[in-house]
Formats: C-alpha cells, sequence, structure tokens
C-alpha cells in the first residue's frame, strides 16, 4: 500500500470505529482477567465506558461525526461496554434462581451508567 | 518467557481484537443505514436498540448451555462471544442517548431496550436448545 492509500483509508469511518472497536474490546477483555467476577467486570466497564463517553459528548467543539467521535466514542467506548453480555448475565442470575440479584444487576447498571454520564459531562464542564 | 507461553498470552487478546473490529464496524454499519429519522426519535437510538437487541439474542445462543453451543470451541466463544458480539452491543451509547432523551421517552427507552435484551438472550438460549 502506497503512502496516500494508507492516508486515506486511515481516516475513513470504518477505520476509525473499528480501530477504536479493537483497543476497547481488548481494554474490556483485560479488565475481564483482572476482576474475576462475571457481573462486577461487565458492571465496571459499563460504568467507565458512560463516564468517557459522557465526557466526550459534553465537549463544546467536539464534532459528532468527526475522527475523535468515530474512534474514540463508537469504536472504543461503544466495544468496550456491552449490552449483550450484561443482558445474558442478568437473565442468567434470574434463571438460577437470583432474581433479586438480577433486578439489583439491572437497576444498578442503569442508575450507575446515568450517573457516569451525568459526572462525565459535568467533569468537562468543569475543566473546560 | 518462552515463546510458547508468550503466543498463548497473545493469541487470546488477538482473537477478541479481530472480533471487536468486526463488531464496531457491523454496529456503525446498522446505525449509519437506517433511516434519519423516525417519528421523532433520532434515529441513533433505533440503530442501538436493533444492535442492542440483535447481539443479546446470538449471545443467547452462543452461551447458552445447549449442545450446540457448547459444541463451539473456546476460541469461537472468544471470537464471537467476547471480541464481536459484545463490542457490536453498546451500554454506554445506549446509556448516553438516554440520558439525552426527554423523561418520558427515556423510559420507553430503557423499557424497550431491557425488555427486548432479556427476552432476546431467553428466545437465543431456547433456540439453541432447538437445534441441539
Amino acid at each position: 500500500m502506497t503512502p496516500s492509500v494508507l492516508g486515506t483509508f486511515a481516516f475513513t469511518p470504518f477505520f476509525l470505529v473499528g480501530l477504536g472497536g479493537a483497543g476497547g474490546a481488548v481494554a474490556r477483555y483485560l479488565v475481564g482477567t483482572y476482576v474475576e467476577r462475571t457481573t462486577v467486570d461487565t458492571l465496571a466497564v459499563n460504568v467507565a465506558g458512560s463516564f468517557v463517553l459522557g465526557a466526550l459528548v459534553a465537549v463544546p467543539s467536539l464534532d459528532p461525526i468527526g475522527p475523535t467521535s468515530l474512534a474514540v466514542g463508537v469504536g472504543f467506548c461503544g466495544a468496550f461496554t456491552t449490552f449483550s453480555s450484561f443482558a445474558v448475565e442478568t437473565v442468567r442470575l434470574a434463571e438460577t434462581g437470583r432474581p433479586r440479584r438480577a433486578i439489583v444487576n439491572a437497576v444498578g447498571t442503569l442508575v450507575a451508567a446515568l450517573l457516569a454520564v451525568t459526572a462525565g459531562g459535568a467533569a468537562v464542564a468543569a475543566v473546560w | 518467557m518462552n515463546q510458547a507461553r508468550i503466543r498463548a498470552q497473545v493469541r487470546p487478546v488477538a482473537l477478541v481484537a479481530i472480533g471487536g473490529v468486526l463488531g464496531a464496524v457491523a454496529r456503525h454499519a446498522v446505525t449509519v443505514s437506517l433511516p434519519t429519522a423516525a417519528i421523532s426519535v433520532p434515529s441513533a437510538v433505533l440503530g442501538t436498540l436493533v444492535v442492542n437487541v440483535v447481539g443479546s439474542f446470538a449471545l443467547g445462543v452462543v452461551l447458552s448451555e445447549a449442545r450446540l453451543a457448547t459444541a463451539l470451541s473456546a476460541e469461537t466463544r472468544l471470537v464471537v462471544g467476547t471480541g464481536f458480539l459484545a463490542s457490536f452491543t453498546t451500554y454506554s451509547t445506549f446509556a448516553v442517548e438516554t440520558a439525552s432523551l426527554s423523561p418520558r421517552l427515556a423510559v420507553v427507552n430503557v423499557a424497550g431496550n431491557y425488555a427486548l435484551g432479556f427476552l432476546a438472550v431467553v428466545v437465543g438460549q431456547v433456540v439453541a436448545r432447538w437445534s441441539s
């Protein structure tokens, strides 16, 4: 690939999203290897990722379809956080006779993630 | 550290990365291919709902206890489950979009993602059992 072709390709939206996606997925996998309890690691990535995305979208000058939004927001944060793992784990808690923990996980993740979005936005507003 | 040990540690990371690229790209493809406005809800909100429900269904199949799913190798589960499907679906975008909606639409969005997502997992598990 010539440098100019590589240069053009490197700024296509799908390349940026894919690059961020690889980083987000690997980071989530690494969190999972350190935090051994499966619902706790999913909660951690979902809340941390929501904080980062909440901060990112609060940056005043940010282009919502620019390279940073695509790589960090859509790619990294989108892939770092996961709805499917959260859904499977919540259903499993309910199926294995722990309905109360399933509800705590579902409601707890929602409340913590929404607070994290607000906190991320507030953090950016405070320093910008 | 010898070469075999390094390879054993790098291999799962590479598999998750490959799945992660494809999952994020597929999610973005769904978002940009949806019509720009359906009723008064931004299309991105609908796109997130679609990927979350479809991805939850597929992960329900892949991670079910049924024979079909357990026949998959640990590496396949790593690429498809931890890599692709976990990256295809997203909680952070769902949370940010929910926070940006009016209170009434936010409740509808949470109820929609949660109810359809959990239902999709259960249906995925049933499908995996039927196919085994």
